[in-house]
């Protein structure tokens, strides 16, 4: 029957290229995490690829906890040897990965990020924000007369008569992101304690102990508004200025370079009277920064081809310097990367 | 109208009034009434033509204005020698491709100085104004040793900016100065497109190329991911049809009418409502973390596709079979055909249009999707270059259209949103020929009874 040999034929081809494909070495890094980091990982791996005879690695997106999920797997060739993150690696998953079998990780910080408050160029003149404005406008509950109310607040004059007199729309990073929770240490509990919330806040926790009540002030600080002034993208910066776009009054947070990218659509809010460039979130200036990091397995060096070249590429100073593409495409170059660098030749893994 | 038959000497009901006798031809109310709802009905079906239509129009329309750049490129041609010194001295650099940039700019900057251009300039502006291009010189000169030392023209990137600036995207208003690029430097630009140095030609590498990093949008193209897609859509091919239409040959023509066949179909039925992302997450348990199958590679973008294929095709198989008439099947039995003769040599090859049609349809449906895709680490910079070899194009990362298209559209640079447009007409045009190649086969083979 002609059929049923055009069936088993093309059963046994898919399974034999199966087998081939899993009993095949992988010969490229593997590579995956933080969104952020991924627009500077594929112009390494672009780089690494055109300058060496080592295959262009693959970096996937997916956010830094999915990528370090992935990443404390366990070893071997069908999981991946790097992991991108926008924030540094937790205890939680520390452990987690050493459960898995990976218990040598080596941190690579590779420079910092902006993060900046940015309005359509054309919108109303949102050009100073304090940390206690972002707090006022989009915390679930304020400061009121000396009362801690539900935020009250429709518009931005409401608080502060040198904003302009429109209605509060934000778009804020959505909480799967690494963004957030710098926007919420930086930003709302800054505001949180500058606008004297955060003590009323503490006498009305409830928990035992210090530690507990500071803990659950701090949480009821970091809470957002639910009423719609303040929406939770959790899509990526072109969401966000599609949003800004649309809506004159709106306020968003994105990177340094993203809005680098699009000064022509974009204007920037300085905070606490500071404008934010690479300069001055290089000295620390800018108050909302973080650091951007990779994470690579110590037990695939050596197997998969290229793993320590590209760590040492990526922080190479031609590379990751301040004059190197990635500066060029935005990314606050680190001024300790020699440290860094000697780490990553002794292969100094995390304790 | 059965009243006029009613003589008129037989009493009306009592509770309807009496009617009145008029001729046929005189149109009395009701019928005006019944006339008047089908006309109705015919202008909201119009009407709801006309939306789509609309719709469809506005979709094309504005697809195709914001596609349109990625087709295009602004180039910068230039006569450029390199020497076999400046050759040694780059390769022996960790970045030896921004050394050859260098080379290239320094050039580019003695070429413009002897030509007397009154425009004033630096190499800091030349370097904001071409984009990336050490990795074509550097890929060149490698693999054509010969030419050291000996003038060759360059057609290279200009950066993306410039690029903006020829088709539109970048005016004079709107530019602010940044480090990307100044507005002095569009002075710059207007003095080279007169000069026919800078070029605005058809973008083969947008059809052609690989994925580039976020710096360089110039060198990005979108035939990796083609090909991606095409070795995905082969392993669906090969194994959504073999078993889907076994499948459904047997639940049509063979299996009892029990329990338990009734609770297949259902499940097939509710399997081809399960959303595509259920079916990444399945794919990453299976293929990857216990077959060990390799990571981002299209065989298993391809067998997680097949997964949400099946029951499509299925589907589509069981109808078809189900259309053909029972009298074929009943004369095929009736001169002594087995069962199996009579599915294989009459059932079969009568459903065959209807068959094809629903494949290629559900293939069609597969090559749009993204969402498994997701989780199988296809997506991020993925397509960065061609498979090597037939084999070797299944088990190598690769990224798939729509893939590719959603990572473009997530950039930065707004050169790449465009790009993301583009990626989108070709993604439709391969749709568009998936979905008339189904019509031709059902017109070709298809028969009445």
């Amino acid at each position: 029957m002609k059929f049923s040999t055009l069936v088993s034929a093309t059963a046994l081809a898919v399974a034999s290229t199966a087998f081939v494909g899993a009993a095949q070495a992988r010969d490229q890094v593997q590579v995956a995490g933080s969104s952020t980091v991924l627009p500077y990982a594929s112009i390494v791996a672009e780089a690494f690829g055109e300058n060496t005879d080592f295959p262009t690695p693959v970096v996937e997106s997916g956010g830094s906890s999915a990528g370090l999920k992935r990443f404390c797997e366990g070893v071997g060739e069908n999981t991946i040897d790097v992991a991108n993150a926008s924030r540094k690696i937790r205890e939680k998953e520390i452990k987690a990965c050493a459960e898995a079998g990976v218990k040598d990780i080596i941190e690579v910080r590779i420079g910092y990020d902006g993060i900046v408050f940015a309005s359509q160029k054309d919108g109303p003149a949102f050009t100073t924000f304090q940390p206690s404005d972002i707090f006022n406008a989009l915390g679930a509950k304020v400061l009121k007369d000396g009362e801690l109310v539900d935020n009250p607040y429709t518009n931005w004059a409401d608080f502060n008569g040198d904003l302009p007199n429109v209605e509060i729309a934000a778009f804020i990073p959505g909480t799967k992101h690494g963004t957030r929770e710098v926007f919420e240490d930086k930003v709302l509990l800054a505001g949180c304690e500058t606008t004297g919330a955060f003590e009323k806040f503490l006498e009305a926790a409830e928990g035992d102990g210090d530690k507990a009540k500071k803990k659950a002030a701090e949480k009821a600080c970091i809470s957002v508004r639910a009423d719609g002034k303040s929406v939770d993208i959790d899509g990526d910066y072109t969401e966000t200025l599609a949003r800004i776009d649309s809506n004159a009054n709106g306020i968003g947070i994105f990177g340094l370079a993203f809005y680098e990218n699009n000064t022509d659509k974009l204007k920037v809010a300085t905070m606490g009277g500071i404008a934010p460039s690479t300069e001055s979130i290089a000295s620390g200036e800018y108050p909302v920064s973080r650091p951007l990091f990779f994470y690579v397995k110590k037990a695939h060096i050596g197997v998969i081809p290229g793993l320590k070249e590209y760590a040492q590429f990526f922080i190479h100073d031609q590379i990751a310097g301040p004059q190197g593409p990635l500066a060029q495409y935005g990314l606050v170059s680190d001024p300790e990367l020699a440290v860094t660098q000697a780490s990553i030749e002794a292969e100094e893994t995390m304790k | 109208m059965s009243d006029t038959t009613i003589t008129p000497d037989t009493p009306a009901a009592p509770s309807s009034p009496k009617r009145e006798f008029r001729s046929l031809y005189a149109i009395d109310d009701l019928t005006r009434k019944r006339n008047a709802a089908e006309r109705r009905f015919k202008a909201y079906g119009i009407g709801a033509i006309l939306i789509g239509l609309f719709f469809l129009a506005v979709l094309a329309y504005s697809i195709i204005k914001e596609g349109i750049p990625a087709f295009t490129r602004t180039i910068v041609e230039v006569e450029f020698a390199l020497t076999q010194e400046q050759f040694d001295a780059a390769e022996k650099e960790l970045f030896k491709t921004k050394a050859y940039e260098n080379f290239f700019i320094g050039a580019l900057k003695t070429q413009l100085d002897e030509s007397g251009m009154d425009v004033p300039f630096d190499e800091a502006a030349i370097e904001r104004l071409v984009g990336k291009t050490g990795g074509t010189i550097r890929e060149f000169f490698k693999s054509n040793p010969d030419q050291l030392g000996k003038p060759v023209e360059f057609e290279l990137a200009a950066s993306s900016r410039v690029d903006g600036y020829r088709n539109g995207r970048v005016t004079r208003e709107t530019i602010t100065d940044s480090r990307f690029l100044q507005k002095s430097d569009l002075d710059i630009v207007d003095a080279l497109v007169e000069a026919e140095v800078i070029k605005t030609v058809f973008n083969w590498n947008f059809i052609t190329g690989a994925d580039s990093g976020v710096d360089n949008p110039g060198g990005a193209g979108i035939g990796a991911s083609v090909v991606g897609s095409f070795f995905m859509m082969l392993v669906v091919l090969a194994l959504s049809l073999p078993i889907g239409v076994a499948a459904s040959i047997y639940l049509e023509e063979f299996a009892p009418q029990n329990r338990f066949t009734d609770l297949i179909e259902v499940n097939i039925s509710n399997l081809a409502a399960v959303p595509s992302i259920v079916f990444g997450i399945l794919g990453l348990a299976v293929f990857i973390q216990f077959m060990h199958l390799p990571q981002s590679a299209p065989l298993v973008g391809g067998l997680v596709l097949t997964l949400m294929t099946l029951p499509t095709i299925i589907i589509s198989t069981r109808a078809s079979l189900k259309a053909v008439p029972p009298s074929i099947r009943d004369a095929a039995l009736g001169i002594g055909a087995s069962k199996m003769q009579a599915t294989f040599h009459h059932v079969l090859p009568l459903a065959m249009p209807g068959i094809l049609t629903g494949t290629i349809l559900g293939l069609a449906q597969a090559l749009g999707e993204t969402a498994p895709l997701l989780l199988i680490g296809m997506v991020g910079f993925v397509a960065r270059g061609y498979p090597d070899g037939f084999i070797a194009g299944f088990t190598e990362p690769n990224s798939a259209m729509p893939a590719q298209i959603y990572t473009w559209a997530a950039r930065a640079d707004f050169a790449f949103y465009e790009k993301a447009w583009g990626g989108i007409i070709v993604l439709l045009v391969f749709l568009l020929t998936m979905n008339i190649i189904a019509i031709i086969l059902r017109r070709r083979f298809e028969r009445r009874w």
